[in-house]
């Protein structure tokens, strides 16, 4: 025996099963992560027991690799694209499919269950064959994922007969009209969710309202914008049990009868907790809600573009207990004021601009954001569009809520300073990143200088990711974060005068993180290739959007994009002509 | 033409050609920094302040001399409308909220040479809507058929506002509540009074 101290073999007294048991109660993936460094056997115990794994970047390892560490794999996550992509700052083709993934776990015949993609480019032959080689797959949950049509969707709907979860987020889907609905076999009674209230097309009615009939375990409905007013009250009546309901089409007379069906049928939807949708609103019609916003925890209304400010304060002022709230900026400061006062459990906030393109007609200031930070002591999570902030206020919001965990904002005009005092907004944020030391997440906008910066290196201890964009004026800044935040995992930059001399100061502090981004900032191309000499467990990508080749630029250049993450397994092979890996 | 910087752009001539492949920049040779999509990217340097007063206007190149085809009237409404940024604001391009979506739809007028189109996002009313109309072809009187009086009166047609809705069906403007009109309708049909017989709008 080679384990010499007594203590070891004290847990070694202990079958691999009883292990396996303590080990199931160990949920999160760090936690299991450090359980398989403990030593080799609970290395192999863990290895075999487990069944969820996150890649938060599909080209850290290869699908054979993952496939061999954790062969009892049966619910992945994986993601693609980097954050920007989401901004139309990733050319389409970069890369992140998942066909290879399937192919593999489908030729190692892993017992896949559930399947949740971010910013991957699906393709409807993936779909097809991920239907096909997981006879218990449950769930599917695609968010900001394009490549895929209904004809993808039919096939999961025919060949899934377990299937409980069919989740659509924002996806980019060609439609080839309705079918697929009605590819659900009518043995298919076991959905629990189905959300593709991103689709654009045209769906069968009569095979949604027979799907929903037969499907008692239903609990969350999202629907599209071709779902009609009048299906909508039938399905309600078919699914009282609803917990998280997405309207279609919400647009109807309420003096008609299908409205006055409407009013009798939510009544009995007394599970509802949360409520979206709203794609196209009349805003006559929305009293008939106020009936379920007393339960309300969620209202997601960052869709309805037709209701008044007026309009959506006499709704929220009904949602008492609401959580998280999802709004255009139509609400007006005045709006956010009414929030503040009734929503006293308000932990979320996102405020999306209703005109992002004309910075001027953004309805929502600062004032806003005070008003809300006063009123609702629990605020954690922000994202706030808005056209003007002061440094003043944002000190007051520090002030009012201590506990951001996420703090999103972004000012319409990227390099605004303070309108009232005309200085940039490093002591707002300043006073942010110092109040809320378990700031996670953080976006920054305005003017601002490497002082900012000076900021949260000193004080963002737990900062895991940072978006940044036109701020700074030399590598100090970018240095500041990378020394101090010892906790960074993403940094995305985007048109800040940040060179080589940061780039590359540490270069092993990117072996600590996901992925760093940058684009239109001073890195040369002789920095990146340098970088990618000394670090081989990072992969360097410069894309390359003009019809240039790697000989015509000399090291000299600057690199329009460059997107660098940390890997096991080198350069990835289905990189298009336009990224060049160094 | 100036832009706000002071610096002089390339003329462009009355078709709106502009000459960006042959002009002369101030750019390092081989150095491009202009996207081919032709979408608005920004330079780095804080090249952005040095166009802040023109900023966030089409197609702004810094490298190069301010290559912005605003035209003066433009150049004169605020600094920051029209932003064209790419990626910029951080919000997800397909996500269809607010105002972005508009209901452009034709209008054809009985007897008109040529057709004129309205955005029906930009009424909140059916009196918005034929006020606009009115003022559009001028020369005309639109029936408002359900108080039945008159507008002014130039000479002496008069026409029945209809639409033609998701189903392809003709149908008198006015029926439905706004908002529903809104979203059934496809285009508009000034039909001249006389023919709109039986449709219980005829002049009385």
């Amino acid at each position: 025996m080679f384990w010499g101290s007594r203590k070891t073999i004290n847990m070694n007294y202990f079958p691999d099963e009883v292990l396996e048991h303590v080990f199931d109660f160990i949920t999160s993936h760090k936690d299991r992560n450090s359980v398989s460094l403990v030593c080799k056997s609970w290395y192999k115990i863990e290895k075999y027991s487990r069944q969820r794994v996150f890649l938060g970047n599909c080209y850290s390892i290869s699908p054979e690799r993952l496939i061999a560490r954790f062969p009892g794999l049966k619910s992945l996550t994986l993601k693609g694209k980097p954050h920007f992509a989401d901004f139309n700052l990733v050319p389409d083709d970069w890369g992140g499919f998942l066909y290879p993934w399937i192919k593999a776990m489908g030729k190692s015949r892993i017992g896949l269950e559930e399947l949740k993609l971010k910013r991957m480019v699906v393709s409807d032959e993936s779909l097809e064959l991920l239907s096909k080689s997981f006879p218990n797959f449950k769930s599917l949950v695609l968010v900001s994922c394009e490549g895929f049509t209904t004809d993808g969707l039919a096939a999961i709907a025919a060949n899934c007969r377990f299937l409980r979860e069919l989740d659509l987020q924002e996806n980019e889907v060609e439609d080839h009209r309705g079918h697929w609905l009605s590819c659900f076999p009518e043995s298919c009674t076991s959905l629990v969710s189905l959300n593709f209230a991103c689709l654009k097309g045209e769906i069968n009615l009569a095979s949604l309202e027979r799907l929903v009939t037969r499907s008692p375990n239903l609990k969350s409905l999202r629907l599209n914008r071709a779902v009609p007013f009048d299906t909508l009250q039938r399905l309600l009546i078919r699914a009282p049990q609803l917990v998280d309901l997405g309207t279609g089409s919400y647009v109807n007379d309420p003096s008609s009868e299908a409205y006055k069906k409407f009013k009798a049928a939510i009544q009995s939807c007394n599970s509802i907790r949360s409520l979206s949708g709203f794609l196209e609103v009349a805003p006559r019609c929305m009293s008939a809600i106020y009936p379920i916003c007393e339960n309300l925890t969620f209202l997601n209304l960052s869709y309805a573009a037709g209701l008044q400010s007026n309009e959506l304060t006499k709704l929220i002022q009904h949602c008492r207990k609401l959580q998280r709230l999802w709004i255009l900026d139509c609400i007006g400061d005045k709006g956010l004021g009414v929030v503040a006062s009734a929503c006293k459990e308000l932990q979320e906030l996102r405020v999306f601009p209703s005109d992002p393109f004309d910075a001027g007609n953004a309805a929502v200031t600062e004032e806003g954001l005070v008003l809300v930070s006063a009123g609702c002591p629990k605020l954690n999570s922000l994202l706030y569009f808005c056209q003007r902030m002061t440094n003043a206020a944002l000190i007051t919001v520090a002030k009012n809520c201590t506990n951001f965990i996420r703090f999103r904002l972004c000012i319409l005009d990227p390099i605004k300073p303070d309108p009232v005092t005309n200085q940039p907004l490093d002591e707002g944020f300043g006073a942010i990143v110092r109040s809320c030391k378990g700031l996670k997440r953080l976006s920054l906008s305005g003017l601002l200088t490497d002082q900012v910066f000076y900021y949260i290196g000193m004080y963002a201890k737990k900062l895991e990711m940072l978006s940044i964009a036109f701020a700074g004026d030399s590598d100090k800044g970018m240095l500041y974060v990378l020394n101090g935040c010892k906790k960074l995992r993403k940094l995305e930059i985007r048109d800040c005068p940040f060179g080589d001399a940061a780039l590359l100061e540490d270069m092993g502090k990117y072996e600590t993180m996901r992925s760093l981004w940058m684009s239109t900032c001073e890195v040369t191309l002789g920095a990146c290739k340098m970088l990618a000499k000394k670090m081989p467990n990072l992969n360097i990508e410069i894309i390359n959007e003009n019809e240039q080749t790697e000989s015509n630029l000399d090291d000299n250049q600057k690199v329009d994009k460059m997107y660098l993450y940390r890997t096991l397994v080198g350069h990835r092979e289905d990189a298009p002509e336009f990224v060049w890996l160094l | 033409m100036l832009s706000d910087n002071g610096k002089r752009l390339p003329e462009t001539d009355a078709s709106g050609l502009n000459f960006e492949a042959t002009e002369l920049t101030l750019g390092l040779p081989g150095e491009s920094r202009v996207t081919l999509d032709g979408g608005a990217r920004l330079g780095s340097k804080r090249g952005f302040s040095e166009t802040v007063d023109l900023s966030l206007g089409d197609n702004i190149d810094t490298n190069k001399l301010g290559r912005s085809q605003i035209d003066a009237q433009e150049a004169a409404k605020s600094p920051v409308s029209k932003a064209q940024v790419v990626g910029w604001p951080p919000v997800r391009g397909h996500a269809k909220r607010g105002k972005k979506s508009c209901k452009f739809v034709k209008v054809a007028v009985d007897g008109a040479p040529y057709l004129r189109k309205v955005d029906l996002q930009t009424y909140n009313s059916y009196q918005q809507l034929l006020t606009s109309l009115e003022d559009m072809f001028s020369c005309f009187t639109i029936r408002n058929y359900w108080n039945e009086k008159k507008m002014d009166q130039a000479n002496g047609i008069e026409y029945v506002p209809t639409y033609e809705d998701k189903d392809g069906d003709w149908m008198l403007i006015g029926d439905v509540p706004w908002q529903m009109f809104v979203e059934s309708c496809k285009r508009l049909r000034l039909m001249k009074s006389t023919e709109a017989v039986g449709l219980g709008a005829e002049a009385k």
